[in-house]
């Protein structure tokens, strides 16, 4: 548990939780999209320290998580060639795939890297002309813009040892999704701010007038948080959904236009599985045809692949905020960040992870932190 | 991976096309490109995301966030990928509490 006084600004922080306090007067159930943000309630114990009126249930913010275990497969296939470099973002490493993760690739003698940014890929591939270059091109779209262009350069420099491993994700159909689901109880959103610093927040306003919800877009620290879910429960408590920024310094109505226009010429849209939610229509980025000699999905033939996900992970229902991470039966017993059974265990951004590293696996033993 | 961090931009050239920089992050200064930030010059603060610079952001604002993600103990990681590679390395290996 978490004290006040651990907040960089306490008496802020104080006041918001006052102010929450004061204005809620029934039950609310809001649903963070961002992974970020439910790492940061969990470590700061924003879930505890609020009104108990409110509800934070952790959505599925973490493009880690939800990357589809055959694409997890067909990476690590690739991978495995002996003629690939296979570049990727740190976090999925150790994304269980059906029988292994990349991390076990590269301790088999893959040539598997961790690159900071898509552009040292790029570099890779310059370096390595006699090699195959793959870049496993993740997220949601704060990192689309880079992606992108990554892929703009390759095709600028003509590189034919360049591909990519596209599996890219979109928060508003996503929120449909849990909007449309028959069992759902969130009331309102708090939308993911780096997201909306590159997309602006103008898609969520037709979203909000079908559904009558509200979303607001918020940042990720603690204070931010808590700033968005004031904004929220005013929102929710006069009954006038909007779509709100409680982000402004990073964030503005229509998002960064330069990142859209190259974003718009690279990729398009496309139905995509989520893992462990299943297929959400119209909530991909693939390669558009302009760009479709750089699908490593194409380049490289690895045959069928047969998908095993572990019976006992309860990951999907963690990431549509069915149930929290430690109503598993797995949760910190077969399944901890070091020998996880589903992705939302092994990205710092996953909820059974921030679950895990911040303590809540104590309270399904009855004693509490 | 999803972490977006402020920084200082120190150097603005083109390279290949691309609109690059330098970008100081409190001490650590990396290679970031810049061509989705046109309006960032040197002295400016941005919000850098897996080498791209995605918005300005204020001064002020970026030394809070900077602080606290040094608290939290994930700059280096989210900036380095050999730091990055350790991390995972040392959960794998057992490491669990952080
Ligand atoms: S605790 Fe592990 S097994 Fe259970 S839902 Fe989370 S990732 Fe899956």
């Amino acid at each position: 548990m978490k004290y006040l006084d651990e907040y960089r600004d306490p008496e802020l922080a104080r006041k918001l939780f006052d102010e929450i306090d004061r204005i809620t007067t029934q039950p609310w159930v809001m649903m963070e999209v961002c992974g970020g943000q439910t790492h940061s309630i969990i470590r700061n114990g924003i879930d505890k320290l609020l009104n108990e009126n409110i509800e934070l249930v952790h959505g599925p913010g973490c493009p880690v998580c939800v990357t589809p275990l055959d694409t997890i497969d067909k990476a690590l296939a690739i991978a495995g060639r002996e003629d690939v470099i296979f570049c990727s973002f740190g976090d999925m490493l150790r994304v269980p795939g059906s029988t292994r993760d990349l991390f076990q690739v590269k301790g088999d003698g893959g040539d598997v890297r961790i690159v900071y940014s898509p552009l040292d890929a790029i570099k890779i591939a310059r370096e390595n002309p006699d090699k195959q270059v793959v870049f496993f091109g993740i997220g949601f779209e704060t990192t689309a813009p880079a992606n992108a262009m990554a892929v703009y350069q390759a095709k600028q420099l003509r590189l034919s040892n360049f591909s990519m491993l596209v599996s890219h994700v979109l928060v508003p159909p996503a929120i449909r999704a849990v909007l449309d689901s028959p069992v759902n109880r969130v009331q309102a959103f708090l939308a993911a701010g780096h997201v909306c610093s590159v997309m602006g927040f103008s898609e969520y306003v037709p979203i909000v007038e079908e559904y009558q919800v509200p979303i607001v877009v918020t940042g990720f620290e603690p204070l931010d948080v808590l700033e968005g879910i004031r904004k929220t429960v005013v929102q929710l408590e006069a009954g006038t959904p909007a779509a709100e920024n409680a982000y402004t310094r990073a964030v503005n109505f229509d998002g960064n236009k330069a990142a859209q226009t190259l974003i718009a010429d690279v990729f398009e849209t496309t139905d995509r599985n989520w893992r462990g939610i299943g297929m959400i229509p119209g909530s991909g980025w693939e390669l558009s045809q302009r760009y479709a000699d750089f699908d490593a999905a194409e380049r490289f033939d690895v045959g069928d692949i047969d998908t095993q996900e572990p019976e006992i992970c309860r990951s999907g229902e963690v990431l549509q905020g069915l149930i929290k991470p430690n109503e598993c039966e797995a949760f910190g017993k077969a399944c901890t960040p070091r020998k996880p059974l589903g992705a939302t265990m092994v990205s710092s951004e996953g909820a059974c992870a921030a679950y895990y590293t911040y303590g809540r696996f104590i309270e399904i033993e009855g004693v509490t932190a | 991976m999803c972490l977006g961090i402020p920084g200082r931009v120190v150097e603005v050239y083109d390279l290949d096309g691309a609109r690059m920089g330098k970008v100081d992050f409190d001490g650590i200064v990396k290679e970031i490109c810049l061509s989705f930030v046109p309006e960032a010059e040197v002295g400016d603060y941005t919000i850098v995301h897996v080498g791209f610079g995605i918005t300005k952001v204020d001064e002020a604002s970026a030394h809070e966030t900077l602080a606290l993600m040094k608290e939290m103990g994930v700059l280096e990681s989210e900036l380095d990928a050999t730091a990055a590679l350790a991390a995972e390395e040392a959960i794998a290996a057992g490491e669990e509490h952080p």
